[in-house]
């Protein structure tokens, strides 16, 4: 069962390998106009030249720093919001048409308004970065804080717990597995909005570097920023999903 | 009620400390550079520019994504052996492919429906995959008692087991292609709402771009709502139960 499962991931990568390498033949053969798509020898190259300068290694961790920031701060407050707004149904009443307003907003478009209150700081980048993100995390505890079996509530009646220690004993290990698939989310909408920040204000990283690559036809170094984009999202979610199997493990052994 | 309070307590704030600000504006102010843009036909625009946009993106995307995630849910070679091509091409944002489509399409329409294409074929794809592969198996066993052929299996038993789940996909892309489309035009975009809320904001009209934000939010908000109304229509109870998740 475990060398079938290899041998799939071998084949699998297999056909990517061939997909580079087709990739590979067009840039060669210069089908696409290699303005547009220099080959992954050449993205390669501007990767590895990046990295060896030291420029793109800075502007990586800036980057890293920012959506991590960002997503922490957007979970802390989400996951608090959500545990308040999800065990009061008076709360719930009273915000849920605002959320429900706010929610379809593209955090993008608060960038203009952040740039005017905040300026082109890093505090308007944070803030911007938090408000997207707090979104997914907020309304999956919010859903996961309603989902909660019902007869577990009453347990904890039941038990005359206080409303804290339900929230921590009851709720939140039966709500984490929608937390933790809200701060997934949140996660990826942090990268996005750390890299749309980057571009609109210039603060140096990943999004400001690809977009002046763009903007000066230096396609390897683009396309180097998006591979590297690409893997920094990779290994954010994979991370992530370690984690949440860590600390999900209960749940699995339970079943 | 909240709201409304909030906006009261803005308007009396506003009013109280004097709204020379270049950041923020009281609400009526708000309210009245609403209906200036309104009726210059400047907002109208705007919209439409937004809309096609991301509509049309949207549809290239959904339907990419639909064939795709049929494909994939129904041949699982295929699906393990494209595993890790997807699972590397998924995790690049959305917005990382901006430069690229700048440098092939320049600005306008084009690129910004490339990119909102990009961003709602993956979560399409994934979650009819993952529809197809959620159908309860029971079902799957009377296709097979039935003697159904793929093509039948496909029509008769699949697609309609799975289509709430396909639904939700689509209500998910169609909010994220109007985020991509918004976000695009306020990255590098020169056209639509995006870019009408950064002019404002650089021409330090906070009205305005505050107008241009509540917009934005309504846009969104009737899109979504429509959204979920078809989908209660189309699917009674079951897209119900699986719009609360």
């Amino acid at each position: 069962m475990r060398l079938s499962r290899l041998g799939r991931l071998l084949a699998s990568f297999a056909v990517a390998a061939l997909l580079v390498w087709g990739w590979q033949l067009i840039a060669d053969y210069k089908l696409v106009s290699p303005v547009f798509l220099p080959g992954p020898d050449r993205a390669w190259g501007a990767l590895v030249k990046g990295f060896s300068t030291g420029d793109l290694g800075v502007k990586l961790l800036a980057t890293v720093e920012r959506m991590f920031w960002g997503w922490l701060i957007a979970s802390l407050i989400g996951i608090a919001l959500g545990a308040a707004i999800g065990t009061s149904p008076r709360l719930r009443a009273y915000l849920a048409p605002m959320l429900e307003f706010l929610r379809p907003l593209p955090a993008s478009a608060m960038i203009p308004v952040a740039i005017a209150v905040l300026g082109l700081s890093n505090g308007m980048v944070l803030a911007v970065i938090a408000f997207g993100a707090l979104w997914p995390v907020l309304l999956a505890t919010i859903h996961g804080f309603s989902a909660v079996e019902p007869r577990l509530y009453e347990v904890g009646r039941a038990l005359g717990l206080s409303r804290a220690s339900v929230i921590w004993k009851i709720a939140l290990p039966s709500a984490s597995p929608d937390i933790l698939a809200g701060m997934r989310l949140g996660l990826t909408v942090a990268l996005i909005l750390s890299v749309v920040c980057e571009m609109i204000a210039g603060r140096d990283g990943l999004g400001n570097w690809i977009l002046l690559a763009a903007r000066s036809f230096r396609a390897p170094d683009l396309y180097a920023g998006v591979i590297l984009l690409g893997m920094l999202g990779y290994i954010t979610a994979v991370a992530l999903a370690v984690l949440e199997a860590r600390l999900l493990v209960w749940r699995n052994r339970a079943r | 009620m909240v709201p409304a309070a909030l906006i009261v307590l803005a308007e009396l704030a506003m009013r109280i400390y004097g709204s020379t600000s270049m950041s923020l504006a009281a609400p009526s102010d708000i309210v009245a550079a609403f209906f200036a843009i309104m009726f210059d036909g400047s907002l109208l625009l705007a919209t439409r520019d937004t809309l096609v946009s991301a509509g049309t993106g949207f549809a290239a995307g959904g339907f990419i994504g639909l064939a795709l995630g049929i494909l994939f849910g129904l041949v699982k070679p295929l699906d393990r052996l494209m595993e890790v091509t997807i699972e590397a091409i998924r995790p690049i944002p959305s917005v990382a492919i901006l430069p690229i489509a700048m440098l092939v399409f320049g600005f306008g329409y084009r690129m910004e429906i490339a990119i909102v294409a990009f961003s709602c074929l993956w979560p399409v794809m994934i979650m009819t995959r993952s529809a197809m592969a959620g159908i309860e198996p029971r079902l799957l066993e009377v296709s097979r008692a039935l003697r159904l052929s793929t093509w039948d299996r496909v029509r008769k038993i699949v697609l309609p087991a799975a289509l709430p789940r396909i639904m939700v996909a689509f209500r998910l892309a169609a909010s994220i292609a109007l985020v991509v489309a918004v976000t695009v035009e306020i990255a590098a975009n020169p056209l639509g709402l995006g870019y009408g809320i950064l002019v404002a904001q650089q021409a330090l009209q906070p009205a305005v771009m505050l107008a241009y934000l509540v917009w934005i939010g309504m846009v969104g908000y009737l899109l979504n709502a429509g959204l979920s109304l078809m989908q209660q229509r189309l699917f009674g109870r079951a897209g119900r139960v699986e719009a609360a998740s």
